[in-house]
């Protein structure tokens, strides 16, 4: 613990978690208002933008739900290069970072789950149908859920750590498979009918709302990635002085 | 290593009730359907291979919390870790010994559930050789699960929920060669090739995966 | 063969359990682990057997197989019996005899803790006592050169307790190595000490 010679900044150099909360502090509050920022004008130009002849407004909801789609699998990236970090390089932060994002990333996906379902219902009448987009984001939900479960459910935190890593990890590599085995699945039983997800063609005046969209979104998670890093290492903490507590008043 | 495997099989035998119970639960799945769908013998012949592949991996993955619990509970995993052997073979062989005493007898018991299913005989050889092969790939990604969830005394149904969503594949596979072999323009060979290459693939990463938690997972 | 700990730091949770622990342990010396509760002793005993990964520092056996890890050449007895209660007492030991390494015959082994004869039984028939006779017995009957045991003689009677010096006498004799975390005195000859002493200010950030 005596390195003092100057090198270049590193990953390693936020390992520290007192470090860390020194540089979210002030960090959060800018990240919030840019996000509002991209959130105010995303809108804007999504309520501005052309009705497409084919759905209508309904198409609104596109802006809002292929964001949260797109977000729900960059949280599981997120947590997957985290898992990495914790297995590999043993980053204390990086055991923090996976169970930081893991409800924001349940929230996105809920969201796309939600606002999916709403898209496709004005025009085309059921609440939800079993098409292959929709259903590898129900599958990444029940991912999600399952990973909160298993934090719920083991109290030891290391060993909880570990676990979440891996179950993380393992699934990353198994994304592809599933997704492969999806579409499959989809065009066995559904040969050849129009997904009604056919997003309008992508002209400028599409595009560039959801792009907006898309970098409001992103940066609403890293903000919300941030604070709840800040809050677990707080929880972390508490835990670690009430075991100091009850050791003390013990009398050992 | 042969003689943790057949530990692993004299120990199945002898309390006789994993191998048994999860026989009786598929049975238990297959005798609900008619109640769900009603006896219609066209209709259950129909959805008799997808049900049978849904009995048997349901019942597959109920049964993973048995692979470390007891050696958990008794301290035998504590002694297993001290093997001179890596501890994704000392999983592998494991879990090849589960499968053989839990997964095997529901490919064996396929025939008489197939007919209670009014399923063609060759149907009924489809959903036997899919299931033989896609049952292990269950218990070896399974394994990853119970290795996890070893420090819980319940973990059995959430090793199914964590393990679900991995072994989605499996099924749509499994079942769609199942069908394959039956209905004409269907496919047999690529699903059933993408099932094998799966088995193979789960066979490696489900062992290195709970091995590496159950080395670091003492406390 | 000489065990040789230096600088040991073992952290469990966020709490550091052990630090700068040093000793050394050669062939036919036995080490007697004292301290009070949460000291630290299972958690030494479980960081030499692997099951735990140091913080800091290092763990070696020198002179011994060097193709091997420390944990690949000791044996663990803790708490548990490591027992299988459907399988008949020699079964029991045969298996691991097989997994961990050929030692004395299953029948010397358990002529040795006292219960000869008895290895057609199913363990689950035995009492607590002679269960935890059968666990010491595993010591002999597969070989390993260390032996890392943490209260091996808790429910058991003072001529048990005898047997058991006895065991780890001869375990000496034939240049083996033992470490026994303990509470109560095992009778041993011209055993070393190592007392340990909880951490007031184990807390790290």
């Amino acid at each position: 613990m005596s390195e003092t010679a100057i090198r270049p900044a590193s990953l390693w150099d936020f390992a520290n978690p007192t470090r860390f909360l020194a540089i979210a502090g002030p960090l959060i509050p800018i990240l919030g208002a840019i996000t509002a920022a991209l959130f105010a004008a995303g809108l804007w130009m999504s309520f501005n933008a052309p009705e497409d002849y084919q759905q209508g407004h309904t198409v609104l909801i596109m802006f809002i739900h292929v964001p949260a789609a797109w977000l729900a699998m960059f949280c599981y990236s997120v947590m997957a290069v985290s898992a990495i970090g914790s297995l590999v390089w043993r980053h204390p932060l990086a055991d923090v970072s996976i169970r930081a994002a893991l409800p924001i990333g349940a929230a996105f996906t809920l969201l796309a789950l939600v606002t999916g379902s709403l898209w496709g219902k004005p025009m085309w009448g059921p609440w939800w149908v079993w098409d292959a987009r929709l259903t590898s984001v129900l599958v990444l939900f029940i991912v999600y859920l399952g990973l909160m479960a298993l934090i719920r459910a083991i109290e030891d935190p290391v060993i909880a750590a570990r676990s979440l890593a891996i179950v993380t990890l393992v699934g990353s590599i198994n994304i592809p498979i599933i997704k492969f085995s999806v579409d499959w699945w989809n065009t066995l039983h559904q040969p050849a009918s129009v997904s009604r997800f056919e997003r309008p063609a992508m002209d400028a005046a599409f595009l560039y709302p959801l792009l907006v969209m898309a970098l409001a979104y992103t940066l609403l998670f890293l903000t919300l990635h941030l604070m709840n890093m800040r809050n677990e290492i707080y929880r972390r903490r508490i835990r670690t002085l009430r075991m100091q507590a009850a050791r003390q008043a013990e009398g050992a | 290593m042969r003689a943790l495997f057949l530990r692993e099989i004299r120990l199945a035998g002898r309390i006789g009730g994993g191998a048994l119970t999860g026989l009786l639960f598929f049975l238990a799945v297959i005798t609900l359907v008619p109640f769900a769908v009603g006896p219609d013998l066209k209709l259950l012949a129909r959805i008799g291979p997808a049900m049978l592949w849904t009995g048997a991996l349901l019942s597959t993955l109920l049964g993973l919390d048995r692979l470390f619990q007891g050696e958990r509970e008794d301290g035998s995993l504590d002694l297993l870790l001290l093997g001179e052997y890596p501890v994704a073979l000392l999983v592998f062989v494991k879990a090849l010994a589960h499968w053989v005493a839990t997964g095997l007898p529901l490919v064996l018991a396929t025939p008489v559930f197939g007919l209670m299913m009014n399923m063609e005989p060759a149907a009924i050889g489809a959903v036997m050789a899919t299931l033989l092969v896609g049952t292990p790939a269950i218990t070896f990604i399974g394994a990853m699960g119970a290795a996890v969830t070893v420090t819980l005394a319940r973990g059995g149904l959430l090793i199914a929920i964590l393990i679900l969503p991995l072994v989605i594949p499996v099924l749509v596979f499994g079942v769609s060669a199942a069908y394959g072999a039956v209905e004409d323009p269907a496919p047999f060979w690529p699903p059933f090739m993408f099932l094998c290459a799966i088995t193979l693939f789960f066979s490696v990463l489900g062992p290195l995966a709970a091995g590496f938690m159950l080395r670091h997972a003492a406390d | 063969m000489k065990l040789v700990v230096e600088n040991l730091g073992v952290e469990r949770g966020e709490r550091r359990i052990i630090e700068g622990l040093a000793f050394e342990v050669s062939s036919g010396e036995a080490l007697v682990i004292t301290g009070p509760n949460g000291s630290g002793k299972s958690t030494m005993l479980k960081a030499l057997a692997g099951y735990l990964r140091p913080s800091a520092g290092t763990i070696t056996l020198l002179g011994g197989n060097g193709e091997k890890s420390v944990p690949e050449q000791c044996h663990y007895l803790a708490h548990s019996n490591a027992l299988k209660l459907q399988l008949s007492v020699r079964e029991n030991l045969e298996f691991w005899q097989h997994y961990l390494g050929m030692g004395e015959p299953v029948e010397a082994a358990l002529e040795a803790v006292g219960l000869p004869g008895i290895g057609d039984i199913p363990a689950g028939y035995l009492s607590a006592g002679q269960k935890r006779r059968v666990a010491i017995a595993r010591l002999i009957a597969a070989f390993r050169p260390v032996w890392l045991v943490d209260e091996p003689t808790a429910a058991l009677d003072a001529s048990s307790e005898c047997r058991f010096a006895a065991i780890v006498e001869r375990h000496l004799s034939n240049g083996g190595i033992v470490l026994a975390a303990t509470h109560q005195p095992l009778g041993l000859e011209a055993a070393r000490v190592l007392e340990m002493r909880a951490l007031t200010a184990g807390l790290i950030k």
